[in-house]
């Protein structure tokens, strides 16, 4: 019980190590990030990320040496390959995707409905940003483990500011809750650590719009509930066209 | 967002009270870091100490530790410093909501064959209403960022859901806080940044009078 590894450090061995190491990799990233949030902001991010997983580390034995070791970790290097590459995931990633394809229209369609002035606008505006940087991060990903989620075309009813406003903190919530109900169908523990950082953000949003409706921040109470995938689609399914 | 607008100086700028706030967590779950820098640690030592179980126990009680934290500021000092309006409302609402993710924790870490570790005592630099709510968005978003931090780390799938069922009422505890004190509701922008153990401690640490 005594001789552990720092959690935190050791994931971070691994997390954005990979990004770190790999400058290619890293550039595809910025650049697939950039055109969500402009590249500065991509490279302050990214460059927040790895810091934060103290991933300058370069020491450090990297998950491409497995094959290079013996025999005896044979099932753990297996492993470990498995997750750095994250085949696995590329549904959910593109499932992933596919939410923040949708979020992203709605919110631009959102800032130039009229329906919004000032600082509501102002946090619709930046909401749609952030949406726009998910998908491209998202489709970054899909594209190095495959074929990304072809984009979907959405259509949402815009009446009204306060209609428009609830369907926004739906939308939010139902976003948290497909995140977090994907959680533990992550392979990859890179991936995992981006949905985590994304999940967050969308559980943020849903529990601003939540405020400004005069709802609860926290629908669910203490524990916020996950959403399988066929829950969430059957929810979606009328906003894509 | 600039990097140091995710500072809290306010944190920074506390007073240690007491010489033994090390003692709490780095008995516990610092000691790990220590002993293995990042720069030691190779992805098989990871897995072999992933998947013996151990680890989880140790993400839980730090995560346990923040979450007597929270509470605590919650339900005690929100009443020493005298709250009205939304803010109480609020205050009371998550205070309650901590403290069910402490004894959800506890339960999780008896049943994972561990012990959790004992609720330290705790000193808020928190004197009015408005330093309460500055304090309580630092500490949501220092949660936020310590969750999502160890959360990969963690190796069983039922805690790591609890785990991200919790992040997830921290960030919206942020959130609202954010919005009522007018900060930014999303301070990392797009993706929230992580924390590594040791920039939670940096935060957090001043904050426990003794463990």
């Amino acid at each position: 019980m005594t001789d552990r590894i720092d959690p935190v450090e050791s994931t971070n061995d691994g997390v954005v190590m990979e990004l770190a190491r790999d400058d290619l990799e890293r550039k595809r990233f910025l650049k697939m990030a950039g055109r969500g949030m402009g590249a500065g902001a991509a490279a302050t991010a990214l460059g927040a990320f790895i810091a934060a997983c103290g991933g300058s580390s370069s020491s450090s034995s990297s998950s491409s040496a497995p094959a290079a070791t013996g025999t005896a970790s044979t099932s753990s290097s297996a492993s470990a390959s498995a997750s750095a590459s994250g085949g696995n995931d590329l549904p959910i990633v593109n499932y992933a995707l596919t939410l923040e394809y949708l979020e992203a229209q709605f919110y631009d369609e959102v800032a130039k409905s009229g329906l919004f002035h000032g600082a509501t606008l102002a946090t619709l505006k930046r909401f749609g940003t952030e949406e726009h940087a998910h998908v491209a991060a998202l489709k970054g990903v899909a594209d190095k483990l495959g074929t990304p989620a072809a984009k979907p075309m959405g259509k949402f009813p815009l009446h009204s500011a306060s209609q428009v406003a609830k369907l926004a903190a739906t939308v939010e919530n139902l976003g948290a809750s497909a995140y977090l109900g994907q959680a533990g169908n992550i392979k990859s523990k890179e991936i995992l650590a981006a949905a985590l950082a994304i999940h967050t953000v969308e559980a943020r949003h849903a529990s601003t719009l939540n405020s400004m409706l005069k709802m609860t921040p926290t629908p669910d109470g203490a524990f916020a509930r996950p959403m399988t995938m066929a829950q969430v689609l059957k929810v979606v399914k009328p906003f894509i066209a | 967002m600039t990097r140091s607008e995710l500072q809290s100086p306010e944190l920074e700028a506390v007073e240690v009270h007491g010489t033994t706030r090390a003692g709490f967590i780095m008995r516990g779950a610092l000691a790990a870091g220590a002993a293995y820098g990042a720069s030691a640690v190779t992805p098989f030592v990871r897995d072999a100490f992933a998947s013996s179980g151990g680890g989880d126990v140790d993400i839980l009680n730090f995560a346990l530790t923040l979450e007597y934290l929270e509470s605590d500021f919650y339900l005690h000092k929100a009443k020493s410093v005298g709250l009205s309006g939304e803010a109480k409302s609020l205050a009371a609402m998550f205070g309650e909501q901590e403290q069910a993710h402490v004894t959800a924790l506890m339960t999780t870490i008896k049943h994972a064959g561990g012990t959790p570790v004992k609720r330290p005592s705790f000193m808020f630099p928190a004197t009015d209403q408005a330093s309460f709510l500055k304090l309580a968005y630092t500490l949501e978003n220092v949660g936020v960022g310590a969750y999502n931090g160890a959360a990969p780390s963690i190796s069983n799938k039922e805690i790591l859901a609890a785990a991200g069922s919790i992040v997830q009422t921290e960030a919206r505890h942020a959130a609202a806080i954010g919005l009522l004190i007018h900060k930014p509701v999303t301070p990392n922008g797009p993706f929230d940044v992580p924390l590594s153990k040791s920039k939670v401690l940096a935060k957090a640490g001043p904050l426990i009078s003794k463990g």
